[in-house]
């Protein structure tokens, strides 16, 4: 059976390519190295992280308080690891500080924190929180003038939370078409599927009828992503919303799609096996 | 006094680009004259708390001071995460004014009655915490929200409250007023309980007990150095809230006695309401008459606990209302 769903597209995404291999080897280092960390959440956003920080966002490592640069806010800010790799990769702060995640002395917590981490515009772990500071930015941009571009990174399960859906309609009130709510939809959230947690469908309907231009994808599809990315504002007048089907733990088959990878602990020898056959050695 | 904090507002928005008027969803009319002359600033964003003080977060981030306005419970119990998280924790220039401070909303019940806000906005690291007495009052603390650089939380009354602050006092966040010389007694007032202070004070006099006033209008960072210089030679502290005993502005005031005195607590009487929520209507002050913060019901209970004791002097015992 041909499958063409961005959803199917994700699950049948097979190849990575080196640049994704290497930023999970960063991701997973970082959990080897602090015994923790969100695998299964950072490993669906990176590629949407990716096309972010590589080829999307007006950004200067060396200048990352230019009030020029576009914004840029991970409010599934669980997903931290993905987002800690791609600055570091980037020059934001040295690769090294990933050794440390979540350490004593850290700049880099189990959740970003504005103020500690370079690049990080707003501290984020509690839910629901990301996509209301993004309006108030991409308001603050269109009532100074500025060119600015906000993109919200938002999780699936996070998109239970009420306050999500105030803030889309505070988006589509204010016309806000300098904003991009993505939506990591990994369609597995802590417990288990968000099908059953709380089911989301018809998921594009809802961002449409909140008043959103909404685009769906393969999040792991660097291509389309920075095809939908590189049209921003999509239609004027209009937020944008951008459901990124993912895998949750992509890139890792024995964390794919599986709860029990949505936070690790200390990885086993077996584990730490698996990680290298997928990923390379790390 | 709402009215005097809504038009500074508009006044503070005249002088500087940088204020903002963000309502959720108030009575008709709020800021009209202010939404006519800058309505870009003049945001009216819907009954959605917890979205809007994310979106103010967003908009403190980029150089705007918003003042936020809603009932206080809304303010504050609806959206305390994102007070927590996106105010304190970023530590942004917020004000937030609220509405019913304490029993105004009396007749509309206890989901209206703001009655352990204090508690729960001084909690929080960052956030200052306000209680103007009067209209007045509130025009002098509006004045100094400009450039203060955290978030604040500024507790309004119903409006129309007696003004008895004086400009030959000042005002400063965080430095509190000496409105009557201590005698045998000190009362520390934050809020509208300045009001019942004075009038206590009076009926105390009458009674053969002279009894100071500190404004300690600010709860939050507490002027403790200020009871402490107010307190000598005092036998009996008294700290009158229209608020639930704990958390509040007794607490806050035994707390900095513990920190800095450590040994040697002057006796003290917290009057508050009880910690209890509030099931009958009425009004503002029959609620108070009710739970003895009335001026009779705060004299008597003075008049009781310094019979009790006995003294004219700092003791090493504390005591309670109920």
């Amino acid at each position: 059976m041909i499958q063409t769903s961005p959803h199917a597209e994700a699950a049948q995404t097979r190849t990575l390519d080196e640049r994704s291999l290497y930023l999970r080897r960063l991701v997973l280092g970082a959990v080897r190295s602090a015994g923790r960390g969100h695998v299964g959440p950072a490993l669906s956003l990176i590629e949407i992280v990716r096309v972010l920080y590589d080829d999307i966002l007006r950004i200067d490592p060396k200048n990352p308080g230019d009030p020029e640069r576009d914004r840029a806010i991970l409010s599934k800010g669980h997903g931290c690891l993905a987002l800690y790799a791609l600055l570091a990769d980037r020059g934001f702060f040295p690769l090294s500080e990933l050794d440390g995640f979540c350490g004593p002395n850290s700049i880099l917590g189990g959740h970003p924190e504005y103020g500690m981490v370079p690049g990080v515009e707003a501290s984020t772990g509690a839910l629901g929180h990301g996509l209301s500071i993004g309006v108030g930015l991409a308001l603050a941009a269109r009532m100074r003038g500025r060119a600015y571009r906000t993109f919200v990174l938002l999780g699936d399960g996070e998109i239970n939370e009420g306050s999500v859906w105030e803030a889309a309609m505070g988006a589509a009130k204010h016309g806000l078409d300098n904003l991009v709510a993505l939506i990591d939809y990994n369609k597995l959230q802590s417990y288990g599927p968000t099908d059953y947690v709380l089911p989301l469908e018809p998921l594009a309907d809802k961002w449409r009828s909140f008043g959103f231009v909404v685009e769906e994808l393969n999040g792991h599809d660097v291509g389309a992503l920075r095809g939908a990315l590189g049209k921003i504002p999509a239609t004027l007048g209009r937020p944008t919303a951008i459901i990124c089907h993912t895998v949750k733990g992509k890139g890792l088959p024995v964390a794919e799609s599986n709860a029990d990878w949505h936070h690790k602990n200390k990885l086993t020898e077996p584990e730490l096996d698996a990680i290298r056959v997928a990923v390379g050695d790390f | 006094m709402r009215n005097t904090a809504m038009n500074m507002v508009h006044k503070l928005a005249a002088r500087d680009e940088r204020v903002l008027y963000i309502g959720s969803d108030p009575g008709a009319g709020t800021l009209r004259a202010m939404s006519k002359e800058f309505p870009s600033r003049h945001l009216i964003e819907g009954i959605s708390e917890a979205h809007i003080i994310g979106m103010s977060a967003g908009l403190a981030m980029e150089g705007y001071v918003p003042y936020v306005n809603t009932i206080a419970t809304f303010l504050t119990r609806r959206c305390y995460e994102q007070v927590a998280v996106d105010l304190c924790l970023h530590n942004l220039p917020v004000r937030l004014i609220a509405n019913g401070g304490g029993l105004v909303y009396a007749p509309l019940g206890p989901t209206h009655q703001a009655i352990e806000d204090i508690a729960i906005m001084r909690a929080l690291p960052n956030m200052t915490v306000v209680c103007p007495a009067d209209a007045d009052e509130t025009t002098r603390l509006m004045e100094q929200t400009l450039d203060w650089p955290g978030p604040i939380y500024i507790r309004l009354a119903k409006g129309g409250d007696a003004i008895v602050s004086k400009a030959e006092h000042g005002f400063k966040i965080g430095k509190a007023i000496l409105m009557r010389a201590p005698g045998e007694v000190l009362m520390v007032t934050t809020g509208i309980m300045l009001q019942r202070a004075l009038a206590a004070a009076d009926l105390l006099a009458s009674q053969g007990i002279s009894a100071g006033i500190l404004h300690m209008h600010t709860v939050k960072p507490l002027d403790i150095e200020a009871v402490l210089a107010a307190i000598r030679g005092v036998g009996l502290l008294v700290s009158l809230e229209e608020h639930v005993p704990t958390g509040g502005l007794g607490s806050a005031i035994a707390e900095g006695l513990i920190d800095r005195l450590g040994h040697g607590l002057p006796a003290m009487l917290r009057l508050s309401l009880p910690d209890a929520f509030m099931h009958n209507y009425g009004s503002q002050d029959s609620l108070m008459k009710k739970h003895d913060l009335a001026p009779a019901g705060i004299a008597a209970s003075i008049q009781r606990a310094v019979a009790a004791s006995g003294v004219s002097t700092p003791q090493l015992h504390s005591t309670q209302a109920r």
